[in-house]
């Protein structure tokens, strides 16, 4: 036998094993895609795509850096929620995204058009200033006649295709009756280009066609470096808001349906699945269960509900499955009042005009008039046309806001992008600077400060039989405080065997063990004393007397380090929480925040939030749950972790990935850091403008002077941005 | 003087070239992942074809 016989017998299993399941993929390709936030090296990419193309179904995983995502090309069984556990088991946090959304998002088309635009510009530049370096070292007559139509033949079909953005920007502000930054950019164009064919066509001695484009190739680069820095963040935020893809099960002739929630009315009847959350508001019909309302009220122990008893759209339900009549569904439910409450909250909230903004506000004007002036000045001093639209295209050339439109874009760029790298995405373009102004820090509890999960404190009350029991009892139900029974066992390094577990719903899990009936659940089901208004469960083997354990809601990483350095800034820190006093004040106690109020409800939060504004203050508002949308909206800004709420994401600027919450207080530091070097780098366009204006205005200005303070400006604006990122390594 | 009839339409024809090339990098989505790409040179793992083990299990079928 030959090794070649061999190595194809070899591959015969494989052979007649593989043409079935690569057909079924053909059939039902599906590509996939995960969150990740916590990746940032080689390593993380090589584990995770191994990880993923050794799960079965896995055609392929490639990982996405830049974005931090990860897409899979797998068979039509794998979901998301599969690969996102495979994932988390490899040691990286996953979240699913929707791959309907992924399909190419807008921003990303938007980066790569602008870019586009900026190649196409950049290279007819370095033609055009190839020529002009020729005329400016002393190219006279025939030839600087020839360079000048060489470079106006490039100039003109470069310029129409790159600069479309901002003339179409300006023609859209001047149809509204409103300046704005492109306005005078595509003035100084238009105008630069037409004065310098006017030259030309008179063998003139000075043409601006470098001057434009070069004006047009940073401009563009701004613009770009701006859509770049948020294309990535708000991608990754539109995916994780379409994550929750709103499917219901309605409940037609006994039959459980899968349908679009829009689809749902009054009246029908709806299951809800254990561990699902209620599409609609409704009464139970059928079922028992208790339902964590932690998301509307913020409230950590969960709630008994039977039949007859109302169920909230958004309430999650825990144990057993409950059948719901419908009592309202889409904008009437309770959620859409919370969101309306946000919409209303959102109107409220003072516009803020960012800082470019009120540069371009003052500037736009001021150049137009600048410009205007020294046209007619000269008109009058010399009487020529020619020579007045001359320098006036020089004074539009020079004050253009190559800096001014750099200035922010690569600070923000730079600011951002080393946050992302933290893990924060920042969703707003203005969040960094009103980041800069906060002086109050209101947190929200549940979610937030901790990882609402509560853990068990009281694992060593039980004598070890009683402990092998619960954990026993524990792993029948998905209920949070049997999982903590139950991680609190596989901390302990207890081995606990599978077994005939009946789930109770709404009370417990129960166990019959050598004839005697063990029970885990709701202290009031076992006849035990539950202490106070804790969380609390009880365990009873057969006839013994019930144990009460209890639980605690364990803090976030972070937190208490990010209370610590927010109140060594200087910044107030306030606990705003809709759960009872005593879970708050504890948690109060552990961090060091002296001042905070329990059981507010969503509106007080909203009402508390702008009264601190109203007072002058600048509140940063960190919360995660539909409680908190309001207070979010009407913050100065907001942030919310990724595990929130659509809601609640949608409400703030800032969306944190990670599970720790040490980037916040970093986010802080960079924020103020990028509204100095924001504020140097206008300074440094002003300067650059006091010099070179009065030269312009002077009639003094040479292209080959405009070109030179041009880029004089935009790489010092540029290098000064980057010292930035500088600093973080 | 006469070189210029040469050396401007070559000087365009090479900046053409290199836009060219840029537009079919930015087509072929050479821009997408630059922080990864950057990173995964640094990579031990074969993510291209052949790997070194299906080289050695072709050789000796040759024979």
């Amino acid at each position: 036998m030959t090794l070649a016989e061999q190595s194809s017998a070899m591959g015969c299993p494989g052979c007649v094993a593989a043409p079935a399941p690569s057909q079924d993929t053909r059939l039902c390709d599906a590509t996939l895609a995960l969150s990740l936030p916590t990746i940032h090296c080689q390593a993380c990419i090589a584990t995770v795509e191994q990880a993923l193309e050794k799960y079965p179904g896995v055609l392929h995983a490639r990982v996405n850096l830049t974005r931090k995502q990860a897409m899979i090309d797998a068979a039509g069984d794998v979901t998301a929620a599969e690969l996102a556990a495979v994932v988390r088991a490899a040691g990286f946090d996953a979240w699913e995204l929707d791959p309907d959304a992924l399909q190419e998002t807008r921003t990303g088309n938007l980066g790569r058009d602008l870019l586009m635009r900026m190649a196409v510009a950049g290279f007819a530049a370095m033609n055009v200033m190839l020529l002009s370096v020729a005329v400016w070292s002393g190219a006279t007559d025939a030839t600087r006649g020839l360079f000048h139509w060489i470079s106006a033949a490039i100039t003109l079909p470069a310029l129409a295709f790159s600069a479309q953005p901002f003339f179409r920007n300006a023609w859209s502000a001047l149809r509204a009756r409103r300046l704005n930054m492109d306005v005078p950019i595509s003035l100084a164009i238009a105008l630069a280009v037409a004065t310098s064919l006017w030259e030309t066509s008179l063998s003139g001695k000075h043409a601006y066609f470098d001057a434009a484009l070069t004006l047009t190739f940073f401009l563009l680069a701004g613009r770009w470096l701006e859509a770049r820095a948020r294309s990535a963040a708000r991608s990754a935020a539109e995916e994780l808001t379409a994550l929750e893809v709103p499917r219901a099960w309605k409940v037609i002739a006994d039959e459980p349906t899968e349908v679009p929630v829009s689809e749902l009315r009054a009246g029908d009847a709806v299951l809800v699945r254990p561990g699902s959350r209620a599409p609609v508001d409704g009464v139970v019909i059928r079922g028992t269960s208790e339902v964590d309302r932690s998301a509307l009220t913020g409230e950590t122990l969960p709630e008994m509900r039977r039949t007859g008893d109302a169920v909230s759209a958004g309430e999650v339900n825990l144990t057993g499955p409950l059948v719901l009549k419908a009592t309202a569904v889409g904008t009437d439910t309770s959620l859409h009042r919370l969101a309306a409450l946000v919409a209303v909250a959102e109107s409220g909230r003072s516009r803020y005009t960012s800082l470019a903004d009120k540069a371009a506000t003052l500037y736009a004007p001021g150049v137009h008039i600048l410009a205007a002036l020294s046209f007619f000045g000269w008109l009058l001093w010399a009487g020529d046309m020619r020579v007045a639209a001359n320098i006036a295209a020089a004074v539009l050339i020079i004050t253009c806001p190559c800096a001014l439109g750099l200035a922010v874009p690569a600070v923000t760029t730079a600011a951002s992008g080393r946050l992302f790298g933290r893990g924060l995405l920042i969703k707003n373009a203005t969040a960094l600077e009103r980041l800069a102004q906060v002086d109050t820090v209101v947190f929200d509890k549940t979610g937030t400060l901790t990882e609402g999960n509560p853990q068990l404190t009281n694992w060593h009350d039980l004598t070890a039989d009683q402990q092998a029991m619960a954990a026993m009892l524990a792993q029948g139900s998905a209920h949070p405080l049997s999982q903590a029974v139950a991680s609190a066992a596989r901390e302990a390094g207890l081995e606990v065997p599978l077994a005939d577990v009946r789930e109770v719903p709404g009370y417990g899990t129960e166990l019959v063990q050598g004839g005697e009936v063990m029970r885990l659940g709701r202290p009031d089901w076992l006849g035990a004393d539950a202490r106070g208004d804790q969380l609390a469960a009880a365990f009873q083997a057969g006839s013994q007397k019930p144990v009460v354990l209890t639980f605690s809601d364990s803090l976030r990483p972070g937190a208490e380090a990010l209370v610590q350095q927010l109140v060594t800034m200087g910044k107030e820190v306030i606990l705003l929480s809709g759960d009872r006093a005593a879970a708050v004040r504890s948690i109060a106690g552990r961090l060091g925040i002296s001042r905070w109020e329990a059981a507010v409800l969503p509106d007080q939060k909203a009402d508390f939030v702008q009264k601190l504004q109203e007072d002058g203050r600048n509140v940063l508002m960190v919360g995660d749950g539909l409680n908190d949308t309001a207070a979010l909206a009407s913050a100065h800004v907001s942030i919310s972790p990724a595990q929130a709420l659509d809601a609640a994401r949608a409400a703030s600027d800032i969306v944190l990935l990670g599970r720790d919450l040490t980037p916040v207080g970093e986010a802080l530091a960079t924020a103020m850091c990028a509204t100095k070097r924001i504020r140097e780098n206008f300074r440094i366009a002003t300067v650059y403008n006091i010099v070179a204006v009065p030269l312009a205005v002077a009639g003094l200005a040479t292209p080959l002077i405009a070109a030179l303070a041009m880029s004089l400006s935009s790489l010092t604006v540029s290098a000064n941005a980057l010292r930035i990122s500088g600093k973080s390594r | 003087m006469n070189v210029l009839a040469y050396l401007i339409p070559v000087s365009l024809l090479l900046g053409g070239l290199g836009l060219a090339a840029f537009v079919f990098t930015l087509k072929s989505r050479q821009y997408d992942d630059p922080e990864g790409d950057s990173r995964r040179i640094l990579n031990d793992v074969w993510d291209t074809r052949p790997r070194p083990d299906d080289v050695r299990t072709d050789r000796p079928s040759d024979n």
